[in-house]
């Protein structure tokens, strides 16, 4: 008979944990959204309002969709107790060999190019991170460096591709992926997708939420249910109506939520969902916390790492769509360094680089953080240097409160 | 299944690793109801005898025998397919996953073709950790932060929801403290009385003398011998342990069939 477990740790507990632990929310992630708010606070007022005017946090979230979608990825990679730092140079060559495609290769402005030149760059995505996966897995050779050779040598497959050419203009259609002046989906489908995501964590609240009331569990108190379900839509709608007071320019007409936040959305969601609710989630979590124990309870370890890294292949595909997009240009210099913003998200995020621990959402909040601190210190007017040092001391202070952290609750 | 086959019967099995013979010629059996101890010094051979009937090594030759028939495991899920489960204990369980993620890994409950069911999963683990008495603050904590007793019932929770047959019990209570190992032994009783056969791994002679029907004996790699416990003493055992010699009471293998 398991007692349950509000009623068992009532005693000496604060009302604030009461709280935070009937709404299960996450201590670490809530502490880290305060930080969030901080910064983001004290950017504002020393910018003059201008860090959270609708214009800034809407180019916010365009350029973090880049990092965004390669950290859900790398939360997979360093659970597994594997690193990535190929992404940046995957993400550079998969870009150009889409631009070549699109340009040199197929007729330009031709209907099905941008699609086709889009999947089979997704497609060379997944090939380069199987065969990373591959010398990873079967070949027994440490991901650190199989994929520092990777980073090498795909930079240098990009230079040789074009011989360092940038190829540009790129397709119209491909431009959008990009969020540029037409990548954005206006105001009424903004709306669309808020309340269709507010509709969608309502259902799948309540139905996980009865179907553990059939089992016999014990459920959050409907008041905490509701709390947490009405904040949530409040906050996704207060934040579409934000967004939408940026304009097109020269006119009053909404720009609307941008193709690569909807497309960042999307990955987040697929990449969470693949955690949560699937085997495979399972079993890259258990073979991080235990690769041994995986192992013996008949979990295919090698065919778990293969797959983490195809999917980490495919995520940087997309994120070369999407960086080439917005450049308009396949560059040889495309996604230079990414690869170290995107471990510093998911670290930051909470994926503990011992393995085991780590989630999307957690990955994605530490993308806002850093694409944050970015922009901020860009309209400070810092110098690209200063900002690396604060960058770089940030991320190891994250880490180190982390360690922090976690030594206090095992103590 | 007459009453004189036994569940297990590992044959003959010979195992070398780089021309060193980790084991040689060793044969063992295990009855349905029975705990048999399999003891010796670090390196004699229980291990790697035992993880070639678990599936982690297969065997260069000999043979093994389920319930009479012979058998060809060559992985943990061979060996799951014929019943047999097994507890290590230092290597069961994924600290940073709940129990009923780790009852359930490699062999998930699914809700459709692609979705866990883990309100399933969670309701199953609450029941057969419930069998075993075991009171947890709650079954959605993580194992890590469990004691060492309730992690070895969520590892024995493990085996036995799945209905093993055979249970091999690497060091089930090295870490364990004195109350613990005492529900360990409670734990044993139990699944004795359900008629499952239990292999007892330890190089600690007292951990097993008092939960072992029998004992087998290994030293360097070769069986020295299998007897009773309930013939011999403490001291005799040790003495084949040490020194390799067999008490004067003591049956062979194949008397133990008797």
């Amino acid at each position: 008979m398991s007692t349950k477990p509000a009623e068992a740790q009532v005693q000496g507990e604060s009302i604030f944990q009461r709280i935070v632990s009937l709404l299960e929310l996450d201590v670490r992630q809530l502490a880290m959204v305060g930080a969030l708010v901080l910064i983001w606070i004290g950017f504002d007022i020393v910018t003059d309002g201008i860090f959270l005017s609708p214009r800034n946090l809407w180019n916010l979230s365009v350029q973090m969709s880049v990092v965004g979608v390669m950290a859900t990825g790398m939360v997979l990679v360093i659970v597994a107790r594997h690193i990535d730092l190929s992404v940046g140079s995957l993400m550079g060559f998969a870009a150009i060999i889409m631009a070549v495609l699109q340009v040199q290769v197929f007729p330009i402005g031709a209907s099905w190019n941008w699609w086709v030149t889009l999947l089979i760059g997704l497609a060379v995505g997944a090939l380069i991170g199987a065969l990373h996966g591959f010398i990873i897995a079967y070949l027994e050779v440490p991901a650190f460096i199989v994929t520092l050779g990777g980073l090498l040598a795909w930079r240098g497959a990009n230079w040789l591709t074009t011989t360092g050419r940038t190829i540009s203009p790129l397709d119209v259609n491909f431009q959008m992926i990009g969020g540029g002046i037409d990548g954005a989906i206006g105001a009424t489908a903004s709306w669309v997708v808020g309340v269709i995501a507010v509709v969608l964590i309502v259902f799948a609240n309540l139905s996980a939420r009865q179907r553990r009331q059939k089992y016999g569990f014990n459920v959050k108190p409907w008041w905490a249910e509701l709390l947490i379900l009405a904040l949530t839509a409040a906050v996704i709608l207060y934040a579409i109506s934000y967004l939408n007071q940026y304009y097109r320019p020269r006119t009053e007409i909404p720009r609307g939520i941008a193709l690569p936040v909807l497309i960042l959305l999307a990955v987040t969601v697929f990449m969470a969902a693949l955690v949560r609710y699937t085997k495979f989630g399972r079993y890259v979590f258990a073979m991080g916390g235990n690769p041994e124990a995986a192992r013996l309870s008949g979990v295919n370890t090698r065919r778990v790492t293969l797959q983490i890294f195809v999917i980490m292949g495919v995520l940087c595909a997309i994120a070369g769509a999407i960086s080439s997009a917005r450049l308009n240009a396949g560059a040889n210099s495309l996604g230079t360094l990414k690869e170290l913003e995107v471990i510093a998200a998911a670290v930051i995020g909470g994926t503990s680089l011992a393995g085991g621990m780590g989630t999307i959402s957690g990955a994605i909040l530490g993308t806002v953080l850093i694409s944050s601190l970015a922009s901020g210190m860009v309209l400070i007017g810092w110098s690209t240097s200063l900002q690396q040092v604060v960058q770089g001391i940030v991320l190891v202070l994250a880490v180190w409160l982390d360690v922090f952290y976690q030594k206090r609750r095992v103590d | 299944m007459a009453e004189n086959t036994p569940l297990v019967e590992m044959r003959n099995i010979y195992k070398s690793f780089g021309g060193v013979h980790a084991v040689e010629d060793v044969t063992i059996d295990l009855f349905a109801g029975e705990v048999v101890g399999l003891v010796g010094h670090n390196g004699a051979g229980k291990s790697t005898l035992i993880k070639m009937l678990s599936g982690a090594y297969t065997a260069d030759s000999g043979k093994i025998f389920i319930d009479g028939r012979e058998v060809t495991i060559n992985n943990p899920r061979d060996a799951r397919k014929y019943g047999i489960e097994t507890i290590y204990q230092t290597l069961a369980l994924a600290d940073n996953l709940d129990a009923p993620a780790n009852i359930f890994l490699g062999r998930e409950l699914m809700r459709s073709g692609y979705l866990l069911n883990d309100d399933a999963m969670e309701a199953a683990s609450r029941e057969v950790l419930d069998r075993l008495r075991l009171n947890l603050p709650s079954v959605k904590e993580k194992v890590v932060n469990l004691s060492g007793g309730q992690r070895q019932a969520v590892a024995i929770g493990r085996a036995i929801y799945f209905n093993a047959k055979i249970l091999i019990m690497d060091e089930p209570t090295a870490a364990l403290g004195p109350e613990e190992t005492a529900q360990v032994g409670e734990l044993i009783h139990q699944l004795k009385k359900e008629g499952l056969g239990i292999f007892l791994i330890s190089h600690d002679l007292h951990d097993v003398f008092d939960l072992s029907d029998r004992v087998s004996v290994l030293k360097n790699g070769a069986l020295v011998g299998t007897v009773h416990t309930a013939d011999v003493t403490k001291d005799d055992v040790l003495a084949m342990i040490i020194a390799g010699k067999l008490p004067e009471v003591a049956t062979t293998p194949k008397s133990a069939q008797a």
